[in-house]
């Protein structure tokens, strides 16, 4: 067959098309309903490509004409988080959700577990409360220069590293049997956090605090180890070896904070 | 207040699971385990665990007050999970949904087998081989109670995997899945040991 042939061949093809099926809501308090579309193939397209076709020509799958998605998204990298959502029932960034790694129709969904906007734009501000909650921060401001914190063991540094990939996505949560609105759990990625600051030499002078704030309502003690955000997490974070290493540290802070001690930060 | 102090209640929750029930199940399914060797040898033993000095004082402090509280809560638990194992059928999340399924059976059948034998012989009923073969002369019941044991030996197994990794024990993903195996095995075993008593009364 010659390459003439086969140019001609695909002019003759009828065009390429991708089916989405996508769930919508005008408001936080209306009802969510679905709606189909249908959208020309391009090589290489990933959903946020796709949603991005759709808003350019607002037109569902019976050829109506419907206002455009709202979704969210920012670095287009999955390093930012933004543009997670329910894909294909598994919670994911649409931005590394390629269009030919999925069956179709490619079912869209906003991540129940948080609170909805509009369409699949959820609010995750839940989270950031809970990473206030367990100051998961480095205190280094004094009054006076404190100088150089204490050395990190490069080996240290290399695993602590992996822990700090956490994006604040909201995947681990919407993965979370126990992450729902019956309870106050602040999910696995917090968890994890305390770990990494945990860890940093400057940040364990803290480390008390922390765990302190993971023994609270909320906290460690709503885990059910299903295990699931391990498999969800899209950086590949050892979430349940941190949970797992958090309920050994609470473990023997409870003991600590019960009979009281000197070592509340080594 | 409850929601504040839930790490606590959780610790608690997942320790008395081991000490002192699930230590109580495996000797009560061990004491069984003498009908194989017929209803004197059952007598013999169901007496002498009868006629223990404070039992009274064992029944409440070692059985009812940490099995309540490890029943009432844990179906607090069991009703506060939304289980998604048609989202992630994996093997942990298939283990987190039977856990609360047979937690939740095992209420109801804990509290109907009290019924039967304890209260009853709270009325005057005498706790003996004999009890137990009655009540197996009903089909269903064989199957209520095998489903029972089988629940029990489960919700044991896999509860002993998860106390030691909620308090820290089992901490890499290495040691977990050793004691994923270990924990196995005791379901195994405590299993055929309560099935061989059952089917010595069936």
């Amino acid at each position: 067959m010659s390459e003439h042939q086969t140019a001609v061949q695909e002019q003759t093809a009828p065009a390429k098309t991708v089916m989405f099926e996508i769930q919508r809501q005008d408001t936080p308090e209306s009802a969510p309903y679905m709606e189909s579309f249908e959208v020309p193939y391009k090589a290489n397209m990933n959903v946020i490509s796709a949603l991005m076709e759709i808003r350019r020509n607002p037109v569902n799958a019976k050829g109506e004409k419907t206002t455009p998605i709202n979704w969210d998204m920012n670095c287009l990298e999955e390093v930012c988080g933004a543009c997670s959502m329910v894909i294909n029932g598994r919670p994911r960034q649409s931005c590394t959700a390629l269009v030919d790694q999925l069956t179709q129709p490619i079912k869209l969904e906003p991540m129940r577990t948080f609170p909805v906007v509009r369409d699949l734009v959820v609010d995750r501000e839940g989270m950031f409360d809970s990473l206030k909650k367990i100051k998961a921060w480095i205190p280094i401001d004094g009054t006076y220069d404190l100088g150089e914190g204490p050395r990190m063991p490069e080996r240290k540094r290399q695993w602590a590293y992996e822990l700090s990939k956490c994006m604040t996505c909201g995947v681990c949560l919407e993965a979370c049997p126990n992450v729902n609105d019956q309870t106050n759990f602040m999910g696995p990625f917090a968890i994890s956090q305390v770990r990494l600051f945990n860890t940093h030499p400057t940040g364990a002078q803290n480390k008390d605090e922390r765990l302190s704030a993971l023994m609270t309502d909320g906290g460690l003690g709503e885990c059910g180890n299903s295990q699931n955000c391990v498999v969800a997490c899209p950086k590949g974070i050892p979430l349940t070896t941190s949970i797992a290493a958090m309920n050994r540290a609470t473990t023997v802070q409870m003991f600590k904070n019960f009979f009281g001690s000197d070592h509340m930060v080594d | 207040m409850v929601r504040e102090s839930e790490f606590y209640w959780r610790r608690l929750h997942s320790l008395l699971g081991i000490i002192p029930i699930g230590l109580f199940v495996t000797q009560h399914l061990i004491i069984n385990h003498f009908a194989t060797r017929g209803a004197e040898s059952f007598n013999t033993a169901a007496h002498f665990i009868e006629n223990l000095p404070f039992i009274y004082f064992l029944e409440w402090f070692v059985i009812y007050i940490p099995l309540m509280f490890h029943a009432f809560y844990g179906v607090y638990l069991a009703f506060t999970s939304k289980n998604n194992v048609q989202r992630y059928g994996t093997f942990r999340n298939w283990m987190f949904m039977l856990q609360r399924v047979t937690g939740v059976f095992l209420v109801i059948f804990i509290a109907w087998h009290i019924y039967e034998t304890r209260i009853q012989k709270m009325f005057g009923a005498e706790v003996n081989y004999d009890m137990m073969a009655e009540i197996f002369a009903n089909p269903f019941m064989i199957v209520f109670y095998a489903l029972g044991i089988l629940a029990a030996t489960f919700h044991l197994a896999n509860g002993v995997w998860s106390f030691l990794v909620t308090w820290g024990l089992a901490q890499s993903p290495r040691s977990q899945k050793i004691v994923t195996y270990v924990t196995l095995g005791i379901f195994v075993i405590l299993s055929v040991i309560g099935m061989r008593a059952l089917f010595a009364f069936a």
